[in-house]
């Protein structure tokens, strides 16, 4: 089973988010890149499958400041194969039909019998990045999958909907699959493992075709959503806190 | 080219979506600059009358025993010959397990472009244009609708479902397909939800733990906490993900729709994702460290302290309150 995952790095929303003097991007000077969250789960859903089923994991990432962390990390944690495509960052203005296009010219090489990838990240503007994917290389697609099971060329999926309703699929390989969540969760690797990976895992870097961002929509105007109306904040310590709060409670009688 | 507006109706065992509702009345509005109609496309078996309350302009339905359950190859198969034949000027989907999936494939196979995340539009001086929300409902980004066609994802947040109800059936359509062959997809079935210890969706008092909870110890704190309420705990997904609370525990998007009398928040950030199975709540109190946390938005008393040294203070001054 040879898998290959794509990724996506995205910006960290534990920091501030500016938006720059343009007023129609994000001001990248002190924005942390970091990988897209639902990434880890598409990553760690790989490793298992080639856990449980023998084969190899690439993992294909654009280039850009933190790349490398994510790659080795990666690498720390059993990937056999990692990838960036150099000549373009995340932080310029690629969208997902461009990240599209630039994966499919890797996994057509490549020749997986699954690819995964997150099922969407928290800045995809033009659809996510799964189903272009898929398209562009002329495989099915499947999203928001929490189980893949692979029997005989085709793997059942468990498909999540509202309410916790699962439906299952069957999908034949080669297929690009977008994982909500994996099996278990995604695992930990110790700081001296990855310290380890830098020095003896291999980067294959690779020139990015050129940027076409075809498909997208331009923004002529970014900015902060404000709220009619927004929490009424209680300041204090914890102990003033929770005086308000057990107050609250007790006036709908509930403490 | 047609100016009219397509929704494609997403529906689960009988029950229209409410995002399609919410679809229909993004339609409505982009309808009104383009001169066109709504038309309202339903693929399905012995579903005819689904879109009966929808306020489209029309109904083009499209039957076949294999689309009784959701299959999106099938899905693309027949919408990329309906939307390539005679492109209308928009369509729009949910950006849901469904409509996401579909409309990323479509605007691929169809080189047309995909705006997704979008919160609401407008039509005013022959511009179409759209909000979309992203990072994490954080920062909203607005455009023109790309020209001459394009696919449309909406999020809920703009438009009220009653919005995108009429009050008398359109005119349904029936429009007949090639026959679907066995494809490359296969719907196999589905897995019901497993039994519950608790029903979050009928629970009054929920305490709700986000990533703020920090490690799997913590949720204990928690626990403790809603015991002395009488209430029960449910998460964000990042907890039910990191298995430290079971699915069916999970609020949110593709967890449960929940409406209590109290909703206590805990290092919850409030992404739109978490807040579509939350924002019916009577009261929602928020703890979250961090002061930009849309969360903040939804409820009507936030606090900035941490969590975790809230909660032992809480949980006794709760005890206290109720008497020991």
């Amino acid at each position: 089973m040879n898998i290959v995952v794509p990724v996506k790095l995205v910006p960290d929303l534990v920091e501030e988010l500016e938006i720059d003097d343009g007023g129609t991007a994000l001001d990248t000077t002190w924005l942390r890149f970091i990988l897209n969250e639902v990434d880890e789960h598409a990553l760690e859903q790989a490793l298992l499958l080639k856990e449980s089923l023998s084969g190899t994991v690439s993992v294909i990432s654009l280039d850009g400041e933190g790349v490398d962390d994510v790659l080795f990390a990666s690498s720390a944690k059993g990937v056999d194969r990692l990838i960036k495509l150099t000549g373009v960052d995340y932080g310029v203005n690629v969208n997902n039909h461009a990240m599209a296009r630039f994966y499919a010219t890797t996994v057509r090489i490549l020749e997986p019998d699954l690819v995964l990838v997150g099922v969407q990240a928290h800045n995809d503007l033009d659809g996510s990045l799964g189903p272009l994917l898929a398209e562009y290389v002329g495989m099915p697609y499947v999203g928001y999958v929490s189980g893949i099971a692979p029997i005989n060329g085709r793997c059942r999926v468990r498909k999540e909907y509202p309410g916790g309703l699962i439906a299952e699929m069957d999908v034949e390989m080669p297929a690009v699959l977008g994982v909500q969540a994996a099996e278990s969760p995604p695992r930990y690797v110790a700081i001296s493992r990855i310290r380890q990976a830098m020095k003896t895992a291999a980067v294959d870097e690779q020139a990015a075709p050129d940027l076409d961002t075809t498909g997208g929509p331009m923004v002529d105007s970014m900015f902060k959503p404000e709220t009619a109306e927004r929490a009424t904040m209680i300041t204090g310590d914890e102990d003033e806190v929770a005086g308000r709060i057990v107050d609250l409670l007790r006036e709908l009688g509930k403490a | 080219m047609s100016q009219d507006i397509h929704v494609i109706v997403e529906h689960l065992r009988g029950q229209v979506a409410d995002i399609t509702y919410v679809a229909v009345a993004a339609a409505r509005r982009l309808a009104t600059g383009t001169g066109g109609g709504v038309a309202a496309v339903l693929l399905g078996h012995d579903g005819e009358t689904l879109a009966g309350d929808l306020a489209a302009d029309r109904v083009v339905y499209i039957d076949d025993p294999a689309l009784a359950d959701f299959n999106p190859e099938h899905y693309n198969v027949i919408l990329a010959d309906l939307i390539g034949g005679d492109p209308p000027r928009c369509v729009l989907f949910g950006d849901t397990s469904m409509g996401a999936e579909v409309a990323g494939v479509l605007s691929a196979r169809l080189s047309m472009p995909l705006v997704s995340r979008c919160r609401s539009v407008d039509a005013a001086n022959g511009r179409l244009r759209f909000i979309s929300q992203i990072c994490g409902g954080k920062i909203l980004v607005e455009g023109d609708i790309p020209e001459p066609n394009a696919l449309i994802t909406m999020v809920p947040g703009g438009y009220k479902p009653e919005q995108g109800r009429g009050e008398t059936a359109p005119e349904v359509t029936r429009t007949s397909v090639s026959p679907l062959g066995s494809g490359r997809v296969a719907f196999a079935g589905y897995q019901e939800p497993k039994a519950e210890d608790i029903d979050i969706s009928t629970t009054p008092i929920l305490v709700a733990i986000g990533r703020g909870i920090a490690n799997e110890d913590n949720v204990e704190l928690a626990e403790e906490l809603a015991e002395t309420l009488g209430g029960a705990v449910c998460a964000s997904r990042p907890v039910v993900d990191q298995g430290w609370l079971p699915t069916t525990r999970m609020v949110g998007k593709s967890g449960k729709r929940v409406k209590p009398d109290v909703y206590l928040a805990l290092g919850i950030s409030g992404a739109p994702e978490h807040v579509e199975g939350m924002s019916d709540s009577d009261l929602t109190i928020a703890v979250n460290t961090d002061p930009e946390a849309p969360i903040f938005d939804v409820a009507q008393y936030g606090s900035e302290v941490d969590l975790l040294d809230l909660l032992p203070v809480l949980i006794e001054r709760v005890r206290a309150a109720k008497g020991g």
